[in-house]
């Protein structure tokens, strides 16, 4: 293999060669080789930065076999299509966030900056700025990377910004390493209709909501900074959607602080719904563990689990936050200026400061709004001494409205749920070799 | 630029060759050299269609290698290419279309009353996109701008755009696609002009998708059941596919379901507004398609209103939902975001996302007041 990758080395800087000097070296090693082995995977790919660079990048995106590694130099470029990746086993590779900048301020066409709907695809040290829509999508992948790449709207909160950052969807094996997103007019970081996540590492600021995982199973969303969006961390489910039941999602070691920026969401977006201020909610979701959070500053609550807010007409569809587990996280000051729902509808009941964790207390059926929902749909918080919380219990305050009343007694919350292990992604493990032999040519 | 491509293509082309060779017999490589030979001498032929051409993994680089046509620059389709039309079309632009199928000798494809004719390999789907200089004289003055390849090859389906040249002799094949400026006279005589997009093999697929696999989109039995004129007289299209030996498994018209023509006020709007979006949106906007994620399905046959968007709520649609609750508000198309997308040229608003650059008022016209009348 190495003897191929310095052959393919050879070739690839074969720069003002004429077509004849090729050919006839690929015979001789054609000749040299034909019982070798049959890894003759690897190429890379340098963009050359001195012509039409969308045109060239785009050419190599289709044009790339699998295992190649497209590289891409320093610079500003402007784009005025859509990229898209449709080959397995590319990398796209920048020579930084802040150094490889594709600007899609002029772009004419296309929903996105940059689409990939091929598995395996890695897209690292690179920046995406101020698309019409959203910045990088990633539909239907199985195996998708995100590695130290930024996403902004360089304007900071506007409702006209593209709708999300880094956005794969209907996928698996996705991981967010690393990233920057800033000014999504609806989520930075978004995770729809996935399985098998991992956000870590990342950075959303200036955002609607800074990540939120919607409708997905099994992700981990951890080390992360969330600070100055609408709401900081999300877990949302919504329905009539090919992939429901969102559940199995751990949010922990995340710093969602200062979540302080209006809420900027086009109306009709269900993130246009997240008061200012908020700082983690979960909606509609199951086995949920929130831990070891650093969550202050927050206007509106730190945290919020709650009930799907909107009628619906879906059989399948479950609205209801249940089997949440929120423990050892460390609060700071919040709920001391409200906004929109909390306002309209908590602070009458608890006054201000809003307490630390609300939750709506809605349940399945009168039963469980009589006697609290079954062990495995219940709420568990196990904090330290002093953080406040409210039990809003909307459903039985429907049915017997005399009797009911805000439940403040945080310790009888106490408990937990079965954890789960780690998410475990395919691309973490070592010994990828996929890329190996384009990494390994140096040539070009 | 241009170098790097030849540089890149050529280093492509020298690493599958690395690459056969190596799993190869020696026997086999001296076809591989007489290939390659052949490859850089093969001169432009228009004769007989050339199965083997449209068969090799990548694409000529001159449309007239394939030997599609008789007469290119007239779309004169060679033996065995059949032309036809569908009954109502994907808007592009106001482009106008000329489309043919291509089976190899002795194959056909088998029939499907709901999806598209299950193609057998060595199929190619042409289509060419053009303008006549004056929309009220469509057969003179006819520019062509691109013929689109879709050939079914043992790898599956593959989509290659062949732009024409300043003489309209031939088209050159354009994989990152391309974008043409393009003047023209309207039906009332109004000078309009677009920047037309080629679009590149990506592109292409994001609508030739069905579960993730390319795969075509037009030649549905409800979209071709109605009279074509051929040169001989007026039949139905199915039974000349039928009769040509193009189509197996149709043994009698009669239960084959059509669409009707969106201009066809004697016609249902419904079923004219259902018909304008199977063409124009439901090619993503279905559960095996691109925009499975959003939960709006759009095809001719989908029956749960909310799923078609009757007071549905959006997804992912961002600024794209214009402030808008739902994608379909009966009786208010001022505020159904579907009108609001379709009514838009901003690339972070507008549908679909591909294949228009200017809004088809016509369409618009329609769906308002079909959801108008929707209670």
């Amino acid at each position: 293999m190495d003897i191929i990758g310095m052959f393919l080395r050879k070739t690839s800087g074969a720069k003002g060669k004429t077509m004849k000097r090729t050919f006839g070296k690929i015979w001789l090693v054609a000749l040299v080789f034909c019982s070798a082995a049959v890894h003759a995977e690897g190429l890379l790919v340098r963009i050359d930065m001195s012509g039409d660079v969308q045109e060239a990048l785009q050419e190599a995106l289709i044009l790339a076999e699998p295992g190649t590694v497209i590289e891409i130099g320093e610079g500003r470029f402007e784009f005025s299509g859509a990229l898209s990746l449709d080959i397995p086993n590319v990398k796209v590779r920048g020579a930084g966030m802040d150094k490889t900048i594709l600007s899609f301020t002029n772009q004419k066409s296309g929903s996105e900056g940059f689409l990939i709907t091929s598995d395996n695809a890695w897209i690292e040290g690179l920046a995406i700025e101020n698309t019409p829509g959203d910045g990088i999508k990633a539909k239907g992948v199985d195996t998708v990377t995100f590695k130290n790449v930024r996403v902004e709207w360089t304007r900071g909160p506007n409702s006209e910004n593209g709708a999300y950052g880094l956005y794969p969807v209907e996928s698996k094996n996705v991981l967010i390493d690393g990233a920057v997103v800033k000014g999504a007019s609806d989520a930075g970081i978004y995770v729809g209709q996935s399985q098998q996540i991992i956000v870590r590492n990342s950075r959303a600021e200036l955002n609607v909501a800074g990540i939120e995982i919607e409708n997905s199973y099994y992700a981990d969303v951890h080390d992360n900074i969330t600070t100055h969006n609408t709401g900081g961390i999300l877990i949302f489910d919504l329905p009539n959607l090919p992939q429901m039941g969102g559940h199995s999602v751990r949010v922990f070691n995340n710093k969602s602080i200062s979540n302080d920026v209006a809420n900027f969401a086009p109306p009709g977006n269900i993130v246009g719904t997240v008061p200012r201020g908020t700082g983690i909610m979960v909606m509609a979701n199951r086995d949920v563990e929130v831990f070891s959070n650093e969550i202050g500053d927050n206007p509106t609550v730190n945290v919020l689990i709650a009930t799907y807010p909107r009628e619906f007409d879906d059989p399948n569809y479950n609205p209801f936050a249940r089997n949440v587990y929120v423990h050892d996280n460390t609060y700071g000051k919040a709920g001391y200026e409200p906004d929109t729902l909390v306002a309209e509808l908590v602070q009458p009941k608890t006054g201000l400061p809003i307490p630390d964790i609300v939750w709506d207390g809605a349940v399945d059926g009168i039963w469980a709004a009589f006697f609290g929902p079954d062990k495995d749909d219940a709420i568990y918080i196990d904090e330290k001494e002093g953080t406040s919380f409210a039990n809003l219990d909307f459903v039985y305050d429907m049915i017997v409205p005399w009797d009911a009343e805000v439940d403040r007694d945080i310790n009888s919350y106490k408990g937990a749920i079965d954890v789960r292990s780690a998410v475990q992604l395919p691309q973490d493990a070592a010994g990828d070799t996929v890329w190996t032999a384009a990494e390994n040519q140096t040539g070009g | 630029m241009i170098l790097f491509g030849l540089r890149q293509k050529t280093k492509l082309a020298a690493k599958n060759m690395v690459r056969e060779s190596l799993v190869q017999s020696a026997t086999n490589m001296c076809f591989v050299a007489l290939f390659a030979v052949l490859l850089v001498i093969a001169p432009p032929i228009f004769a007989a269609v050339d199965d083997a051409a449209l068969m090799q993994k990548r694409p000529a680089k001159l449309l007239s290698a394939y030997g599609l046509f008789s007469n290119p620059q007239a779309q004169v389709p060679a033996e065995g290419v059949l032309p036809f039309a569908i009954k109502v079309p994907l808007f592009t632009d106001y482009a106008h279309k000329y489309r043919f199928v291509y089976m190899p000798k002795g194959l056909g494809a088998a029939y499907n009353p709901n999806e598209v004719f299950s193609f057998p390999l060595g199929t190619v789907l042409v289509k060419t996109f053009a303008y006549p200089a004056d929309f009220r004289k469509p057969e003179e003055n006819i520019r062509l701008i691109e013929t689109r390849l879709l050939i079914h090859q043992s790898s599956g389906w593959n989509a290659w755009a062949y732009v024409w040249n300043e003489d309209q002799t031939d088209a050159v094949l354009k994989v990152a696609g391309k974008t043409i400026p393009v003047p023209w006279l309207d039906e009332a005589g109004i000078a309009r002009s677009t920047d037309y997009v080629v679009p590149n093999k990506n592109q292409c697929k994001g609508c030739h998708t069905f579960n993730k696999e390319f795969s075509p989109i037009g030649p549905k039995a409800r979209n071709l059941n109605y009279d074509y004129h051929y040169g001989n007289g007026d039949k139905n299209q199915l039974q000349q596919w039928v009769d040509a030996g193009y189509l197996h498994g149709l043994s009698d018209l009669a239960g084959v379901p059509k669409m009707p023509a969106i201009d066809d006020v004697s016609a249902p709007i419904g079923a004219r507004s259902r018909a304008y979006l199977d063409v124009n949106c439901a090619h993503c906007h279905r559960v095996e398609g691109p925009a499975s994620t959003s939960g709006l399905f759009l095809t001719y046959l989908e029956t749960n209103p909310t799923t078609w968007g009757y007071n549905k709520r959006p997804v992912a649609a961002g600024r794209g939902s214009g402030g808008f609750t739902y994608d379909i508000a009966p009786g208010n198309p001022d505020e159904s975001i579907l009108i609001y997308r379709l009514n838009s040229v901003d690339p972070g608003i507008m549908m679909p996302e591909l294949g228009r650059t200017m809004i088809h008022s016509e369409g618009v016209v329609l769906l308002r007041e079909w959801i108008s009348q929707l209670k």
